[in-house]
Order: structure tokens, then sequence, then C-alpha cells
């Protein structure tokens, strides 16, 4: 049983980042929630016996998603910034 | 403690729907959709996994000596998470798209603009 | 719908499921059973055909059909992605301004990217033996390349990156995992099926098909995520709308 705390410590910080992830309604400080996300769950997997998995999910899920989330953010932003200046004029 | 990885995916899932019929902005839909397929890898792993089990790779262990978890779960899981991510880099093309059409990525102004 | 509204078709909803998945939940194995008939299947299979990472041959030899599936899905997200992001008529390419870059971090990031490629290729290369593959390799080379945008700026990515020869190494990856899979059918085994010598068990060589297929994803995987990103940024950095253009000038 002691052998399975770090499991249940591992799923306990999944769930938390999990709901950190939604909760955070700024999809910039949601895309380091979800990177946090990622970490989380890239060390619950390695826990569960699945480095395969981990490595998987830590390279996409702390840096590729997050990347193209940010990515998107500022596209979207940009375009909206120019459109309210030109509004003012 | 048997309960937990279940319950702890079954609450992603959840939390990750709560999140996509809340949001006010697309792209944090989109994250809130990668807290729900993260859900299903947790609940997979979960099934496969067996207790004092080891990682079911070879090369540095005889076969038979120790016992390994399930590895098809983790084939499954690890090929989902790669293909998760261009299915999200799709949405978020989808969404800049959106923009730059209807100015807007709240899906509330966009129901209003339709209807 | 008004938010009151939906937030009690929310709540009904999520209850339903939530009984549904306890009640599916207590037919489930207990976490950590020692009950699993398809993994020491799986293991057995793959160490009669002498490959080390047993996930490796669930995803490349086991269940290779299944693997081809995801390809296509990984494919069509990729070209999908490439229809949606394309420069329109309305468009336009600013030139991205040379940025300074503290010499800390160029020196670390040039540093680090020789080491992250090799790091990805190991990665992919050792599939069949230790954990990785040409999932999770590819993706480590790709973003490996992304260090030259940290380290330099935009258009010293730009010049390593002739984006047109990551587009047809995309396609090639995919059509080379169904000739490989299309290979067995003459020496009369199924399509996919493992027709190759088996080679020494924990060698680079051990596997049959498997190191091949991994190879094809590999590069199928790397040159699609360094696609992926460079729409994205094409469309952060550089493209521009005539309006916003205009904006820019004045």
């Amino acid at each position: 049983m002691t052998g399975e705390l770090p499991v249940l410590l591992g799923l306990l910080l999944v769930a938390a980042a999990g709901t950190g992830a939604v909760l955070v309604r700024d999809p910039v400080r949601q895309s380091f929630v979800l990177s946090l996300l990622g970490l989380s769950l890239a060390a619950l997997f390695l826990l569960l016996q699945a480095p395969d998995v981990a490595l998987s999910q830590l390279a996409v899920g702390s840096a590729l998603t997050p990347l193209m989330v940010l990515l998107s953010v500022r596209k979207v932003r940009r375009k909206a910034r120019s459109e309210r200046r030109e509004e003012r004029e | 403690m048997s309960a937990a990885p279940y319950v702890v995916a079954g609450w992603l899932f959840l939390m990750g729907c709560y999140g996509l019929a809340t949001s006010r902005n697309l792209i944090h839909a989109v994250g809130c959709l990668a807290v729900c397929q993260s859900s299903t890898y947790v609940l997979l792993l979960a099934v496969g996994y067996r207790s004092g089990g080891t990682a079911p790779v070879f090369s540095d262990i005889a076969p038979g000596s120790r016992p390994v978890v399930d590895p098809i779960v983790q084939a499954l899981t690890l090929t989902d998470i790669v293909i998760g991510a261009t299915v999200t880099a799709l949405l978020l093309s989808l969404v800049i798209q959106v923009a730059k059409r209807h100015r807007t990525v709240d899906p509330d102004e966009l129901s209003e603009l339709r209807g | 719908m008004t938010m009151r509204l939906r937030m009690w078709v929310l709540a009904l909803g999520g209850l339903g499921v939530a009984v549904l998945y306890v009640l599916a939940c207590l037919d489930l194995p207990s976490f950590g059973g020692h009950r699993h008939p398809y993994g020491d299947r799986a293991v057995r299979a793959a160490l009669a055909r002498h490959t080390a990472n047993t996930i490796s041959s669930v995803n490349f030899d086991q269940r290779a059909l299944d693997t081809l599936g995801e390809e296509s899905i990984l494919f069509g997200s990729v070209l999908g992605t490439v229809v949606l992001l394309r420069q329109t008529r309305d468009e336009d390419r600013q030139q991205p301004e040379p940025a300074r870059v503290a010499p800390s971090v160029r020196r670390y990031a040039l540093f680090a990217l020789p080491v992250t490629l090799l790091i990805g290729l190991y990665i992919v290369a050792h599939g069949q033996l230790s954990p990785g593959g040409g999932f999770q390799g590819g993706v480590v080379v790709a973003t490996s390349l992304h260090l030259l945008y940290i380290a330099v700026d935009y258009r010293a990515l730009e010049r390593i990156r002739p984006l047109g020869l990551y587009e047809v190494a995309d396609a090639a990856g995919e059509a080379a995992y169904v000739l490989v899979g299309a290979a067995a059918l003459p020496a009369g085994w199924a399509f996919l099926g493992n027709f190759l010598p088996y080679g020494t068990f924990n060698t680079l060589a051990s596997g049959g098909t498997v190191p091949l297929l991994n190879a094809a994803i590999g590069v199928e995987v790397a040159a699609g995520v360094v696609v992926l990103l460079a729409r994205f940024l094409d469309q952060a950095v550089e493209i521009v709308s005539t309006d916003e253009e205009a904006e820019g000038r004045a």
C-alpha cells in the first residue's frame, strides 16, 4: 500500500492541474497551466510504469500544445488590437 | 486507493466538459478539450497497471523475471497523445479562421451573429 | 439558450454521465490487479518476434493496421491545418525584423540544439529496444529545430526550414509506411505482416519490420510537426491582413 503513495500524489497533482486549466479563463495563463498539467501527467505515467507514454506526453503536453495555444492567442489578439485602433480613428 | 485513478479520470472529464460549456473564448475551449482528452489517458493506464509490475521493456530485464504492466493500453495512449496534439492544432487553426471571418472568438457572440 | 438553462442542461448531463461512469467502474478490474490476459499475450508475441520494447511491437507489428489509421489522422490534420492557415488574397507577408538575443540565451540555445536533435534521432532509432520510437522522437526532432528561433531569430529558422521539403517528407513518411506494409504481400504475408527475419534479440536490427515502420512514423511526425509549427508561426509573426499592414505603416 505504501508503495502506491507516489501514484496517489501524482493523481492529486493531475486532478489539481486539470481543474486549474479549466478554471483559469485567460488563454495565455491557461497555456501555462496546461504545460503544468502535461508535466504532472508525464510524472504520473512514469509512476504507472509507462516510460514510453511519459516521453510522448513530456514532448507534446509540456511544449507543443501550449506553444500552439500561445501562437493562436497572439494571432487573434493582434487582429483584435488593430481593429480597435481602426474604430478609434 | 484502488478507486482513486478512476475517480480522477472521471473528474477530469467532467471538469473539461464544464469548461467547454461555460467557456467565453474558443481558444480556452480547445484547452478544456485537452483536459477531457487527458482523462482518457489516466483511465487507460489505470486499467493496465499491475501492482509491483515494471515497464514492459525487455532490453535490461530478463523476460519472465518480473511481472510487467499491460503494454496494449500504453500503446493506445502513446499514439493518441501525438495524434491529439495535431487535432488540437487543427482546432486552433479553425479558431484563427473564425477570428478572421467574424472578428470574435466568443462562442456566445458567434451564435448571436448567426441568429 | 440563456446561461441559466445551459447550466441546468449541463448539470443534468454531467450527473447522467457520472452515474453511468460509476456503474461502469464497478465492473472494471480493481486498480493494480494481476489479471491482464491481453497484455500477457502481447508480451509473449513481442518476445517471439525478438522485439525488446513490447509497446513498439504492439504499435508497429501486432496492431500495425491500427497505427496506419492513427497516422492517417495525423496526416489529415496536418493537411487541414495547412489549408486553413494558408496566406489568403487579402493578406500580406511582413518581413520579421531581426531580434536582439541575450548572449547567454544564444549560447545555451545553440548548445542545446544539436544535443536535442541527437537525442531525438536516438529516441527514434532505438524505438524497438528502449522506451521511445517514431512518435516521441519525431516530436523531439521537430521541436529541437525551433531552438534556432530562440537562439537567433525567425529569419534564421526560415533559412534551415525549406517548408516544401518538409511537406514532401510528411507525405513520404505516410507512403513509406504503406509501401512497407504492401511489401509483405508478394512474400505471401498479410498486409503489414512482419515478413522480415526477426534478427538477434536486443540489437538495433531486431524486430523485422518494426524498425522500418518506426522510422517511417518518425519521419512523418517530425515533418508534420515542423509544418504545423511553421504555419502557426507564419500566422503569428509574418502574415498580416492588408488593413493591419496599413495600420503598421501609418
